[in-house]
């Protein structure tokens, strides 16, 4: 199962994953870092392609 | 903003961005307006704790978004690491706030008589652009027209810096060094305390 990922130390917490996901699966925690909703998450990436800072990924969760 | 999701009436003020360059060119009172883009984000971190501002309502970020992703004037390329770390970020707001404070002092040497009004404003804290058409006297003292001088030079300045990122890298990689994002999201973390922790923990598992 793919699934983005972020890294909360590397988040700017801008927003713009959360504005780009089609599933609403982002939220930003309290003007800290963004989450992922694994369960709504489908792994689609478009979260990783807008991401300016490159913390949040799209990575295989089979082993997780 | 994604295609299938509706459109809110705060997903336009990318507009404001412009408007206020605009009005800026005319009449540089109209400079102080700047002055909202500094105490909301604040007001929404000091007494809301959260990014709201830079999340939703930031005119800038949305113009980086739609000139970069939606007029394809961005390479989309991820930034170097360094911009986004934490040292350069802090390191960008204290050199921003220094500048703040010069323009500042600058305002007040207008204020007390010691410096004349300059029609000017100056790019990248460097060069120095005639900006005469821009005020003809107010009922204002001059110092009010000094401020805005230096207020929209610093603007127009970070935006500046912002389309340049915006087209190197990715649409928004201004905002990852946006001293006002960088303020905010410490005073969040502040705030937030030992929640994060657990936030995190619990994510990461």
């Amino acid at each position: 199962m793919r699934k983005a990922v972020n890294d909360k130390d590397r988040c700017v917490a801008c927003g713009v994953c959360s504005n780009q996901c089609p599933r609403g699966a982002i939220s930003i925690f309290k003007g800290c870092f963004a989450v992922v909703d694994e369960v709504v998450c489908v792994g689609c990436g478009i979260c990783e392609k807008a991401c300016p800072a490159g913390s949040i990924k799209v990575n295989d969760r089979r082993n997780a | 903003m994604a295609k299938n999701k509706a459109k809110h009436w705060y997903d336009y003020l990318w507009i404001w961005s412009i408007i206020y360059f605009a009005l800026g060119f005319f009449n540089i009172l109209f400079a102080w307006l700047g002055l909202i883009d500094f105490i909301v984000p604040l007001i929404f971190a000091i007494a809301g704790g959260n990014k709201n501002f830079c999340n939703r309502y930031c005119g800038r970020g949305q113009l980086f978004w739609v000139l970069g992703r939606n007029l394809k004037l961005s390479r989309k390329k991820q930034a170097p690491g360094w911009i986004s770390s934490k040292w350069f970020r802090y390191g960008f707001l204290t050199f921003f706030m220094t500048m703040f404070g010069s323009m500042i002092f600058q305002t007040y040497l207008v204020f007390a008589g010691t410096s004349s009004l300059r029609k000017a404003i100056k790019l990248f804290w460097t060069f120095k652009v005639p900006w005469k058409w821009a005020y003809n006297g107010s009922i204002f003292p001059d110092f009010v027209a000094q401020f805005g001088f230096g207020f929209y030079s610093l603007m127009l300045t970070s935006t500046l810096i912002g389309l340049i990122v915006m087209a190197l890298y990715k649409e928004r990689t201004w905002c990852t060094f946006c001293p006002m994002g960088t303020m905010t999201q410490g005073i969040c973390k502040l705030k937030a305390g030992n929640e994060l922790e657990k936030k995190g923990d619990h994510h990461d598992n």
